[in-house]
Formats: C-alpha cells, structure tokens, sequence
C-alpha cells in the first residue's frame, strides 16, 4: 500500500517536473528540473526491485552527466536572445505532432499482446547484474570501455579545433 | 490501473514532453537536456518490461545505454561550448545558416 502510494507520489513528481523544463525560462532551472525527474526515476527504479539501476541513474546521471551540464550552464553567459524569447515558432506544431506521437504509441502499446509476466517481484541487485554482466556480456563491456576512450578523444579534438580556429 | 501501465504511460508522456521541448525551445542547452529526459522516458519503459519480465539482459542493456548516453553529453557540450564561443549565442535560430 505505502509502495502503491510511494510510486505515485515519484510518477507525479517525474511528471510535473517533465512539465516545467518546457515553461522554465533560465536554461539552469531547465537543468534543476531534470534532476528533479531523474531523482523521482530512480526511486521508481528503486521501488520496482532494481536497485542497480536506480544507483547508476543517480551516480551516472544526476552525478556526472547533470553535474557536467550545470557546469556548463554557470560557463555561458545564458541571457542572450534565446532567454528572452523561450519558444521557437514550431511551438503550435510541435505540440500538436508530439499529442499525435504520444496518442498513436499509447495506443500500439494498449493494444498488442500483454507482457508476459516472470518471475514476480524479481529483485535486481549488484550481485545478479554484475554474474550477467561480466559472465555473458563481458565483449560488451570491453566495447562500452572502447567507445569511452573514443568518446574522450573525440571531446579533447573538439576543443583543440576551436583553441586553433581561435588563434 | 496496473503498475506497468502506469509506468509505461509515465515513459510515454516523458518522451512526447522531451520530444516536445526539443522542438519548440530556442536555447541549444535546453534542447540537449530535453534530448536526456527523452532517452530517461524509453529507459523507464525499457526497465518495466525487463523487471516484468524477469530478465536480466534488459537490466545489463539499460546499464549500457546509460554509458551511451553519458558518452554522448560528453561529445554534444563541447561542441556547444564550441558554438557559443564562435557565434556567442546559444539561440538555435542563429544558426539557421547550417542548413543546407
């Protein structure tokens, strides 16, 4: 029951703060919002038994990529001319294509066959995730190591080519 | 209504509101982060039908498509300080002169 209540109560809160990184108009309290929603996804993960997943969203996620990014935002100086007009002139359109997108998925979803159910309330912890990972995935946790050296060349060129352009 | 309903449902709304953050918002930083809560909503989705189903390999593949993600902000803000540093604005409607 406390679960059942505990789960709306994150749902709700992913969703609102989902809803206020469209109308926030600082790119920072954008940011603070996404924290906010991922925050709320991880104690659904949490909720839901997989408890390895709702640690990598909060250590990857809140504590690299959104650090990383509010970073960035206190580099720029955000007041420019996209601070003071938030919304493109796609604003009418675009809402109306993603209510279409949502309502043509929403309705392939409800419509197919239902999951078939496993074992219920399967926990996930570090133990079962890293037997699986290192055991039958170990080829592609060698590949995620590669693309995250390439990632981190491709990030030092980038800025090399604007230190040369630059002077 | 059931909880991977419910939880489906959150990933759907999650994903048209990023989609619809990515369309209509001016600044490219704010873009980027709606691109995020996109792939948060599909991973939300993607961890339902892998908890549902008692599989581990969804687990591992929600894990990898995490480092894909990280890897990806760690490309696309460079490359967006890159920008704001050659045009100084973050307005994507400066930039209109990239289409071809």
């Amino acid at each position: 029951m406390i679960e059942d209540l505990l789960l709306g109560v994150f749902a709700g809160t992913a969703a609102i703060s989902a809803v206020a990184m469209l109308v926030a108009r600082h790119p920072m309290r954008v940011a603070i919002a996404l924290i906010t929603c991922m925050l709320a996804l991880a104690g659904i993960y949490a909720l839901l038994g997989v408890h390895v997943i709702a640690i990598f969203q909060v250590l990857i996620y809140v504590g690299a990529v959104m650090v990383f990014i509010v970073y960035v935002i206190m580099l720029i100086d955000v007041r420019d001319s996209a601070y003071a007009r938030r919304y493109s002139w796609m604003l009418v359109p675009g809402i109306v294509v993603a209510v279409a997108l949502a309502a043509v998925i929403a309705d392939a979803m409800w419509r197919g066959a239902a999951a078939p159910a496993g074992p219920a309330g399967a926990t996930y912890g570090v133990q079962a995730f890293s037997e699986a990972f290192l055991n039958e995935y170990w080829l592609y946790f060698e590949l995620v190591s590669v693309l995250l050296v390439a990632a981190v060349v491709a990030a030092i060129s980038v800025v090399k080519l604007g230190i040369g352009r630059r002077g | 209504m059931d909880k991977t309903q419910l939880l489906v449902a959150l990933g759907i709304a999650l994903f048209a509101a990023g989609f619809v953050g990515v369309v209509i918002r001016r600044n490219a930083l704010v873009m980027l982060m709606c691109m995020e809560l996109m792939l948060n909503g599909v991973s939300l989705a993607l961890v339902c039908f892998a908890q549902r189903m008692g599989a581990t390999d969804g687990i591992v593949l929600v894990f990898l498509v995490f480092v894909v993600g990280a890897a990806e902000i760690a490309i696309a803000i460079p490359i967006l300080l890159l920008l704001a540093r050659t045009r100084l604005t973050l307005d994507v409607e400066a930039y209109a002169d990239l289409k071809g």
